[in-house]
């Protein structure tokens, strides 16, 4: 008695798991692509963005490293945080440091991040600010903070040889306010910042 | 002006959750008491050979839920298994066995712990019609429990609970399905990806190369945070851009992990019919929601730690749209309900941060708790806190006219009893046994010294309360965490789900006992109190100790 019941229970359980997997997994899975795909494209495809060319450069919402094949920072860029996912930016392995506050590693890190930026930078270490010397939760963050954004201005303008208001002032303008106002952290993004600053570059030819 | 911009998120939060707490809660409790059928329903009874009419004992029920639980980590272990054979997978072999087992026992029991990077081990495929599937129908098992507690509660001199087919059912179809529904469209809106496109290959603006990855993401997402499950479709989880593009999308989640469990005592108070009762019990989860949610945003924003101090802020493993405020409303959510979804890495959490989500954790999720889960819990506490109240002045105890007896409090005993166990024991072993205690320190452990301790006891903290969040700094894809993250999981959802069931047995095979001026009433301010105390002394005895060992002694020393 006991047998057959829990013999026609795991019976149920294998038809409901069955057609839930059909249901769920194929239906709904099928029904939101189709939405995402018809209705929202840009979004549902990764919010794609290309360069001057008309070629796919990336993602507007996935950071990029702006450094050469060493890893040394390219001056005629705007530098994206410090990135954890793999050798840095890497969209397959995205990843914190999962570092702790005491970590000694971590610790020689932002220090030597301090004076790294500070010396290319040209300003003391007290003005680097906090973003820039660590790694974020993804490691694919695609922002910095204004403040960081501002702090490389006049490297990115010498090394162009554009005059620095005129960085200043695309900086200014790329700064993305807060969410309704007051979600979030008001931020600039680097790659969108980075395109506008080669069409600018090749509008002065 | 920081301070501003975070009582101003909050503050919206809340006024969404207070919106939604009487339409959601009411809807929930129609669910789950009509005696109709909705056409597609009846279709489905017949596919699975069941009569929706019929009731279940508490026997049937439990039966039900163990077979359907049991089924679904055979299911989901071998689609993991025979993941080369499937379309869609990237290219991806099998789940190792070990880890195939610890990822099956993960989803089907609310956890979604994840052992593994996503990106390099789960096709979509697994993704879509194993782990996402589960999303659903984990949560759903999880209110179905609480319902048969709330009907224990609700019913005099019956031997039945419900039909737990009718209400598995229910949960996915008129609840979880259609909100996922609207969640993953506003989340496609935000900018997170829906798509089949494998990884595309670009080359960036400095002439390097990047994988940008694809994925059917939004669908999983919405129920993963709907369902109170967590576990990300990207190894960064709701830090990655993909998952989680803006502070508002942030701001959804976090709405859309809290809005099930916050009205869950609504439908709690409607079916016992005295809303009061709902209202008392979602006063006390808020109010430890909010405690928590302050302490956890005032150590992330003074930042304390030698390697804060010295960035300058708290910004390791945060992202720059969420900052501090955006990330510790996340993290206090995603820790004080069962999701274990993080948008930012709690292992790089300041050393009293870092301690709060393990705190959310202890209190045996239930402020306000998983889908379901947060709810049966409190309502076990609500009993002891009874009990303890009937000691102090001398009464037979009783809630909702239903007498506690030594039947009741053993059983709402041994459930407080389980997750305890099951963390202490779990971490001693991990450190006792020699041979496990050199390969937890030379292999799993990354942060040397307290803080390699606080991993290890946080993951079986997450494993035993069904969170799924981690010190995400361990590597726990070895087979002791594998095995004993697997074997915890398992123990602490379904060992209390038995007790709970139990429970709702005794509760419905009793009379109810008429309300005198002897009778503490358990909808007044002084009773959530109570509970609320009860709560936070049990935990706080339970872990004191071992707390000491890990993020006391980094934060305090």
């Amino acid at each position: 008695m006991s047998l057959r019941s829990s013999t026609r229970t795991a019976l149920v359980s294998v038809r409901t798991l069955l057609l839930f997997t059909l249901v769920l997994g194929v239906g709904y899975t099928g029904v939101i692509t189709a939405v995402g795909q018809l209705a929202l494209p840009a979004q549902a495809d990764g919010s794609l963005v290309t360069g001057a060319d008309g070629r796919v450069v990336g993602s507007s919402l996935i950071g990029q490293s702006f450094t050469d094949a060493d890893g040394a920072a390219l001056p005629q860029y705007f530098q994206s945080r410090p990135s954890a996912a793999g050798d840095g930016y890497d969209g397959a392995s995205s990843s914190g440091s999962n570092l702790g506050p005491e970590n000694a590693d971590l610790i020689a890190s932002i220090a030597e991040r301090k004076t790294e930026i500070a010396q290319r930078e040209g300003v003391s270490e007290s003005e680097v600010p906090a973003d820039a010397v660590t790694a974020s939760a993804s490691g694919l963050d695609p922002h910095i903070s204004p403040a960081y954004a501002r702090l490389q201005v006049n490297r990115v303008a010498e090394s162009r040889g554009i005059p620095a208001s005129e960085v200043e002032q695309l900086v200014r303008a790329s700064i993305q306010s807060r969410d309704l106002g007051y979600l979030g952290e008001e931020s600039v993004n680097v790659l969108q910042l980075n395109l506008e600053l080669d069409q600018l570059a090749a509008r002065k030819g | 002006m920081g301070a501003l911009f975070a009582i101003l998120q909050v503050a919206t939060l809340v006024l969404a959750l207070v919106l939604t707490y009487r339409p959601l809660g009411d809807y929930m409790a129609r669910i789950y008491t009509s005696a109709r059928d909705l056409k597609a329903e009846r279709i489905v009874y017949r596919l699975i050979g069941v009569d929706s009419s019929s009731e279940q004992t508490a026997k049937s029920y439990l039966r039900a839920v163990l077979s359907f639980s049991l089924v679904s980590v055979l299911g989901l272990y071998l689609l993991q298994r025979a993941q080369e054979l499937l379309p869609q997978s990237l290219g991806l072999p099998a789940v190792p066995e070990g880890l195939a087992f610890n990822t099956a026992v993960s989803f089907v029991t609310n956890t979604n712990w994840q052992s593994y990077s996503p990106e390099v081990t789960m096709g979509y495929a697994v993704q879509a019609l194993g782990l996402m599937v589960q999303n659903f129908l984990s949560a759903a098992v999880g209110i179905a429990v609480a319902v048969a507690l709330i009907r224990g509660l609700a019913r005099v001199h019956s031997n039945t609970l419900g039909n737990f087919w009718v209400d598995l059912v229910r949960g996915v179809l008129r609840l979880l399905l259609p909100m996922s529904v609207v969640a993953a469209i506003a989340l496609i809106l935000g900018g997170v990806i829906q798509n089949f496109a494998g990884f595309t290959d670009v080359t960036t603006l400095a002439g390097g190369t990047q994988s940008i990855p694809g994925g059917p993401v939004a669908s999983q997402e919405a129920i993963k945070m709907l369902g109170t499950n967590g576990g990300g479709f990207f190894n960064a989880n709701s830090s990655h851009p993909f998952e989680n593009p803006t502070a508002w999308t942030n701001l959804l989640q976090v709405f859309l992990m809290l809005v099930i469990p916050f009205a869950l005592p609504r439908t709690f108070g409607r079916m016992v019919g005295d809303d009061r009762q709902g209202l008392a019990i979602v006063g006390v989860m808020a109010g430890l929601f909010l405690v928590s949610f302050t302490a956890l945003t005032l150590f992330e924003s003074a930042g304390a730690g030698t390697a804060p101090q010295l960035a300058g802020a708290a910004m390791e493993g945060k992202e720059e749209r969420f900052g501090i405020f955006a990330s510790t409303l996340f993290g206090s959510t995603s820790t004080l309900t069962s999701t274990g979804a993080v948008n930012s890495m709690h292992d790089s959490y300041t050393a009293l941060g870092g301690l709060m989500p393990m705190i959310n954790m202890m209190l045996g999720e239930v402020a306000p708790g998983g889908v379901g889960s947060g709810l049966y819990g409190l309502l076990v506490l609500a009993i002891i806190t009874v009990f303890i109240a009937g000691l102090l002045v001398g009464r037979t105890p009783e809630y909702l006219g239903k007498k506690i007896g030594t039947r009741e409090i053993k059983l709402a005993s041994l459930y407080i009893l389980v997750t305890p166990t099951l963390i202490l024991v779990a971490t001693a072993l991990s450190f006792a046994i020699p041979a496990v205690r050199d390969d937890v320190t030379g292999t799993s452990i990354l942060n040397p010294g307290v803080h390699g301790m606080s991993e290890v006891l946080y993951a079986f903290t997450s494993a035993a309360n069904n969170n799924g969040s981690a010190f995400a700094g361990l590597t726990a894809n070895t087979p002791w965490f594998n095995t004993m993250l697997g074997v915890v999981m398992l123990l602490g959802r379904f060992l209390p789900i038995v007790l709970v069931i139990a429970l709702a047995k005794s509760f419905a095979s009793q009379g109810r006992v008429p309300a005198t001026v002897g009778t503490l009433p358990t909808y007044r301010p002084l009773f959530a109190s109570l509970l609320a105390g009860v709560t936070v002394i049990v935990t706080a005895l339970t872990f004191f100790p071992v707390l000491t060992l890990g993020p006391l002694a980094e934060g305090l020393v």
